[in-house]
C-alpha cells in the first residue's frame, strides 16, 4: 500500500502550467454551481482531497501521514477549547492550549538545529496551518468566535488553494464566505479578478521569475562563490537578484492561490501590495506578505502591547513599542527557522522598525516644516528598498554558504 | 463624544487634537494611527466610555475614522 502510494506521480501546487489546466477543468462544475447560487460542498471536498492527495503522494508520502495526524490533532484541540471556553475562561488553560497548538511547529523548527535532520512531524505548509489554528484559539478566548463547527474547521485548515503556502486566512472570515454563496453579480466580478490575477501570476512566476531564479541567480551565486569565503561585488548582485526571485515567485504563487480561492467563492486575503514602493519599513510590512505580517501584528504585537499597558509593565510608551517591535520581529525570525541568518534577519527588521519610529517622532518635533516632496519621497523609498534587499541577503542564507560551507555549492 | 474621541486619539498618538479635526479622514491611510497607538487608544476608550473592545473585534476598516469610532462606541454602549 505504502509502495503503491509512494510510486504515484506528485503534483506540487501551481508547479507547472499544465497543473492549471487540470485544476480549472476540475473547478468548472463548482463554478457553474456558484453561478446558479449553489455550493456543491461534497464536490468541493472531493476535488480538494484529490488535489491535496497529489501534493503529498509519491516521494512526499511521509508528509501525508503527518498532515492528517496534524489536522486531527489541531481540530480536537480547537474544538475542546471552544467547548471549555463556553463555560470557563482560565488564563492558564488558554496559555497551555496555545502552547499545545504551537508544540508541533516548535518541534519541527528546533529539530534541525538540535539533531541535524528534519523532524518527521513536518510537512509542507505546517507553518501556515499553525497560524490558522492558533489564531482561532486566540479569537475563541476573546469570545469573538461564537460558533465553531468541526467540519468547517477542517475545511478551513485544509482549504486546497492555500494549504501549502498561504495566504493565511482567519476562521471567522473564511466561515462567513463559506456559509453563503456570492450573488451572481459578485461572483462574476470575482471571476473577472481571478482571470486577471492568474495572468499576472503567470507572468510573474513563469516568465519574470524564470530569469531571476533559473538564469541570473545561479550565475551571480557562482561568480560570488569563486571569491569564497571573501565578499565581492557579486554578493551585492546576489542580494538584488534574490530579492527579485523571492518577490516574483511568492507574489506569483499568492496570486494563483487568491485567484483559485475566488473561483471557489472564497475571498482569501491578498498577500502583496506593491511592497517596493514603500517609503518606510513600517509601510513595507503593511505591503509585504501581508497575511503573515498582519497575523503577527494582531496576535503578537497588539496583544503584547495590550497586556503590557494594562499591567503597566513599562513607564515609557516608546520603550514599550520598541520592545514590542523587537519581540514581534525576532519571533518572526525564529518562525522562519532556527538558524543564525533568520534570527538576525528578524532582529534587524525589529531594529529598523524601532529606528523608523524614533525618526518619525524626531522629525515631528524638530523638522515640523520639512515638506514632503518628490525628492524626500524618493530618498525615503530608496533607503527602504535597499535596506529590504540587504535584509533578504541575510535571509536567503547565501552568506552562510559563502562563509561556512562553500562545499555545499559545488 | 467626538471631541472626547479626538482628545483620546491625541493622547494615544502624542499629536494635537487638531490633527483629528476631520472626522471622516482615514486614520490609518493617513498614517495618523498605528498598531501601538491603536491599542493605547482602545484601552483609554474602554475606561472613558466603560465598554469592552476585545482586540479580535477590532477590525481596522470598521474603526478607521472619528465618525466610525463614534458609531462603534454607541453600538457597544447599547449592548
Amino acid at each position: 500500500m505504502i509502495n503503491w502510494f509512494a510510486s504515484l506521480p506528485n503534483f506540487s501546487a501551481y508547479g507547472t502550467p499544465s497543473y492549471f489546466i487540470y485544476l480549472l477543468i476540475a473547478l468548472v462544475p463548482m463554478g457553474i454551481g456558484l453561478y446558479f447560487g449553489k455550493r456543491f460542498e461534497w464536490y468541493e471536498a472531493l476535488i480538494s482531497f484529490i488535489f491535496i492527495f497529489f501534493m503529498f503522494d509519491g516521494q512526499n508520502y511521509k508528509q501525508a501521514a503527518s498532515l492528517i495526524v496534524y489536522i486531527i490533532y489541531q481540530t480536537c484541540l480547537v474544538m475542546w477549547y471552544f467547548h471549555y471556553r463556553q463555560k470557563q475562561n482560565n488564563s492558564m488553560v488558554f496559555y497551555i492550549t496555545v502552547f499545545l497548538s504551537l508544540l508541533p511547529i516548535i518541534i519541527v523548527k528546533f529539530t534541525p538545529a538540535m539533531v541535524g535532520h528534519n523532524s518527521l512531524l513536518g510537512f509542507l505548509g505546517i507553518s501556515y496551518l499553525t497560524f490558522r489554528a492558533a489564531g482561532t484559539i486566540i479569537e475563541t478566548r476573546d469570545g469573538a468566535v461564537k460558533d465553531l463547527n468541526w467540519w468547517k474547521f477542517v475545511r478551513f485548515m485544509a482549504f486546497m488553494p492555500t494549504i501549502t503556502s498561504g495566504p493565511i486566512d482567519r476562521y471567522r472570515r473564511f466561515s462567513k464566505d463559506y456559509k453563503k454563496v456570492p450573488s451572481r453579480e459578485k461572483y462574476l466580478s470575482l471571476l473577472q479578478k481571478a482571470v486577471l490575477y492568474l495572468f499576472i501570476g503567470f507572468v510573474y512566476k513563469f516568465v519574470v521569475d524564470y530569469f531571476f531564479a533559473q538564469q541570473w541567480l545561479p550565475y551571480f551565486q557562482r561568480q560570488a562563490m569563486a571569491h569564497a569565503p571573501h565578499l565581492s561585488w557579486w554578493v551585492v548582485g546576489v542580494a538584488y537578484v534574490y530579492t527579485g526571485d523571492l518577490y516574483f515567485d511568492f507574489a506569483g504563487y499568492s496570486l494563483f492561490a487568491v485567484a483559485i480561492s475566488y473561483i471557489m467563492g472564497v475571498e482569501t486575503p491578498m498577500n502583496f501590495n506593491k511592497p517596493f514602493l514603500s517609503k518606510n519599513i513600517k509601510e513595507f510590512w503593511n505591503r509585504w506578505h501581508m497575511s503573515l505580517s498582519f497575523w503577527f501584528r494582531d496576535y503578537i504585537f497588539m496583544r503584547f502591547v495590550f497586556l503590557a499597558t494594562k499591567k503597566r509593565w513599562f513607564k515609557n510608551r516608546n520603550v514599550l513599542s520598541s520592545i514590542a517591535y523587537m519581540l514581534n520581529m525576532v519571533v518572526m525570525g525564529f518562525w522562519h527557522g532556527v538558524t543564525w541568518y533568520y534570527i538576525l534577519y528578524g532582529f534587524l527588521h525589529g531594529l529598523a522598525l524601532v529606528i523608523n519610529d524614533w525618526w518619525l517622532r524626531y522629525k515631528r518635533k524638530h523638522y515640523k516644516n520639512l515638506k514632503s516632496t518628490k525628492l524626500t519621497k524618493f530618498i525615503a523609498g530608496f533607503i527602504t528598498f535597499n535596506f529590504v534587499v540587504f535584509g533578504f541577503l541575510i535571509f536567503c542564507g547565501f552568506l552562510n554558504t559563502l562563509w561556512f560551507s562553500p562545499a555545499a555549492m559545488k | 463624544m467626538k471631541e472626547q474621541i479626538q482628545d483620546l486619539l491625541a493622547q494615544a498618538t502624542g499629536r494635537d487634537a487638531s490633527d483629528f479635526s476631520d472626522t471622516t479622514a482615514d486614520l490609518y491611510a493617513d498614517g495618523l494611527l498605528d498598531s501601538m497607538a491603536t491599542v493605547q487608544f482602545l484601552l483609554s476608550l474602554q475606561d472613558e466610555f466603560d465598554i469592552q473592545v476585545p482586540v479580535s473585534e477590532f477590525d481596522r476598516s470598521a474603526w478607521s475614522s472619528v465618525d466610525k469610532i463614534a458609531d462603534r462606541v454607541k453600538e457597544l454602549q447599547n449592548d
